[in-house]
């Protein structure tokens, strides 16, 4: 069985989104079941799929798995827990204080770390507290995409750590003021993610080198914070049996490389690989087929696939584009659908065309760096880095206010630039100004992973709301953002996506997000189909047969403006390479 | 023993550093209130989003939340409203309160009025 072996009572499955952690963690714990072991299943992603992975509605209390005996799984979606919370503090005010300080309580709690609050609060109900998970054997926790989940798993320390030092009574505590006597409950939680007895953490990559970079991070940073009980799963890795298709050979091509070029500390986890799976990943049959794939060996499909006409390419838009000649594009998605590339071809394309263009990131994971290797002219290459925003913000911050503080006053405003908001704000700020810079010509954003991205546009909001409100001294650049975010002619968004259930479903789920803050979607990408790609393997076409309802609802359903890009030979690492994407 | 009671508008900081833009006033402010309870006055610092049930326990910040949230902050003493919509400087503080201010104290304190940020003079 390729599965992962888990012997401890709690596991979390982490890694860049797209890899898999979630049918993983469901195969994994499906396998427990199937011994007679009781598993919950939890998900703490903001932008969960596991519903749709089980085929079943779920909520934030154990619901049973239907035909899976012993499975019970609960979504702890973050933003339904911070508005649950909200109302906890807000709601016993209504009718007592006028409505004008009801409303200013409100947005107080929308802010983004009521939700982090919310979340880390419901998270540790589970972790830090046995009674509330002593009905079951294994809690499995498929977690948020890596950034998410790091920032999840390094909120413990960082609050226990914060709580403590807190004693001037009226710091930042802020939303979480109401939660100070969970500490114990805190402090259990993070003793437990570092007890190797209690704790396993996957960490789950794809079969490719930037997949498996990430999950390299991950180890280290995991480590750094006394996190090392830790297992590896490669997923998806593709053999051919068939040399001689091109798209064949080279994917086996970039596995081998990529399996070659494995960090050695990564290497030397325990671990296992789970083959390519000719079928998607949702409902329980497919789960059960990743425990036991020699089961698929004689398993063929009979029937043909569905001919559809396929979507063009991304050409006709960037030509669109030109023809305006300036603007911010920005490409989003779910982390590993391939919006950094899509994000850097298009800047490649544009600077080609004589336009000047600045290609910046604001994911952690940035590879645009190093995609972007070869020097264009008109190109600027640029990146959003958290670690440094917070250290400037700080600095500004400490210059401007802290010059008149006298040391109690310094330590105080110190102690409220540790927060989680400042990290929040000091990105925002950087954001900001590179789409201001986007005037003269072309600023291409790759956004970071969902959450995140949701998280800067509500962000985005409260700003424009606090601007009109305050009308403090605050940056020309983040005074004009959100208006400009919502100019069609300025603000051109990508969605990008892969031609599978779950991050079509994804993509859905942002594109609404989007709208309900007041942007529309300029075009949908769907990226790396093998249905496309010309090939000829048995196993990639009957994959790529899998493509085909998800194509369709995207361009039938989702966009009137759908790109496709096919699976490509080599990776599109490089100018030549990311230019192969614009077709 | 005197008390000072301080009514802030819904902020999660009371540096204000979660805002749009730091406000060098609340900093200030900040300090000036634990200089105060330095000088053996009970301080007590209420914040909308955090303590709500302080706000609806006391009628008279109530009637001022009525007229408009921007008669936040409240401050009063002994139950008495000092100031309204604007926090004092820590010589305001001072005079209210009959503490007398050391020269180089005098030196520190920044009127929060004069130091508006719009304004530029700090």
């Amino acid at each position: 069985m390729p599965l992962p072996q888990i012997t401890t009572r709690h596991a979390f499955f982490t890694g860049k989104g797209g890899v898999g952690k979630t049918s993983l963690s469901c195969a994994t714990g499906l396998a427990l079941a199937n011994t007679g072991k009781k598993v919950l299943i939890v998900s703490t992603d903001p932008a969960s799929n596991l519903d749709e992975v089980l085929g079943v509605a779920l909520n934030q209390s154990p619901t049973a798995v239907p035909d899976a005996p012993n499975l019970w799984a609960l979504n702890i979606d973050p933003e339904a827990a911070a508005h649950a919370y909200r109302e906890r503090m807000v709601g016993p005010y209504r009718g007592i204080l006028p409505d004008t300080a009801i409303r200013s309580m409100e947005e107080q709690f929308s802010g983004a770390c009521t939700v982090e609050i919310a979340a880390f609060d419901e998270f540790s109900k589970l972790l830090g507290d046995p009674l509330a998970t002593q009905a079951f054997d294994h809690v499995i926790f498929d977690t948020a995409p890596t950034g998410h989940t790091l920032r999840l798993l390094t909120l413990p320390s960082a609050w226990d750590e914060f709580i403590s030092s807190s004693t001037g009574g009226a710091s930042c505590l802020g939303p979480l003021a109401g939660l100070e006597k969970q500490k114990t409950l805190y402090a259990a939680t993070v003793e437990r993610l570092s007890n190797p007895n209690e704790t396993t953490v996957v960490l789950v990559s794809r079969p490719e080198q930037a997949s498996l970079r990430e999950a390299e991070r991950t180890r280290a940073e995991l480590g750094d914070l006394g996190v090392t009980n830790l297992q590896l799963v490669i997923n998806g890795v593709f053999m051919t049996q068939h040399p001689g298709d091109a798209i064949a050979d080279a994917m086996s091509q970039r596995t081998i490389k990529a399996m070659a070029a494995m960090p050695p500390s990564l290497a030397a986890l325990p671990g296992t690989t789970i083959p390519f799976l000719p079928m998607g990943t949702v409902g329980l049959d497919a789960l059960q087929a990743m425990a036991h794939p020699e089961s698929l060996a004689n398993h063929s499909e009979s029937s043909e696939p569905e001919v559809i006409t396929l979507p063009g390419g991304l050409k006709r838009f960037v030509d669109e584009l030109a023809t305006l000649g300036h603007g911010v594009i920005m490409t989003m998605g779910k982390g590993g659908v391939g919006k950094t590339s899509v994000a850097a071809a298009i800047a490649f394309n544009l600077a080609e065309r004589g336009f000047p263009v600045i290609l910046s990131t604001t994911d952690p994971a940035a590879h645009v760096a190093a995609a972007a290797d070869a020097g264009m002219p008109g190109l600027t290459v640029t990146k959003i880095d958290p670690v440094q925003e917070v250290r400037e913000y700080t600095e500004e911050v400490l210059a401007k206010a802290g010059a008149h503080l006298d040391a109690a006053g310094l330590a105080m405003l110190e102690e409220d630039l540790r927060s989680p908001c400042t990290e929040e704000i000091a990105v925002f700020r950087a954001f900001a100004r590179t789409v201001d810079a986007g005037q003269g010509g072309f600023v291409v954003l790759d956004t970071a992973p969902t959450g995140h991205t949701i998280l800067l546009l509500d962000a985005a909001e409260a700003y424009h709301r606090e601007v009109e409100r305050t009308q403090g001294d605050m940056p020309e650049s983040v005074k004009a953002l959100l208006p400009r975010l919502r100019d069609k002619n300025f603000t051109h968004v990508f969605v990008v996506t892969l031609p599978e259930a779950t991050p079509v479903h994804e993509a859905e789920r942002l594109q609404q997000d989007l709208r309900r803050a007041g942007i529309e979607p300029y075009a949908w990408v769907i990226n790396q189909s093998l249905l496309a790609s010309g090939t000829h393997d048995a196993i990639l076409m009957q994959r790529g047969a899998y493509e085909t309802p998800f194509i369709r609802r995207v361009s039938e359903d989702l966009s009137n403006r759908c790109a496709l890009i096919p699976w490509l030979k080599a990776a599109p690492v490089g100018q030549h390479d990311l230019a192969n994407m614009i077709r | 023993m005197k008390k000072l009671e301080v009514f802030d508008p819904a902020m999660c900081c009371s540096t204000g550093v979660c805002g749009v833009e730091v406000d060098p006033v609340l900093a200030q402010f900040a300090a000036d209130l634990k200089w105060v309870a330095d000088q053996g006055i009970s301080v007590e610092r209420h914040n909308l989003g955090q303590e709500p049930q302080a706000f609806a326990a006391n009628p008279a910040v109530v009637k001022e939340l009525e007229a408009g949230i921007d008669r936040l902050p409240v401050v009063l003493i002994d139950g008495h409203i000092i100031t309204t919509g604007l926090y004092p400087s820590r010589q305001q503080l001072a005079q209210k309160l009959d503490i007398k201010l050391a020269s180089e104290e005098k030196a520190h304190a920044v009127a929060g009025k004069c130091c508006d940020p719009k304004s530029g003079c700090c």
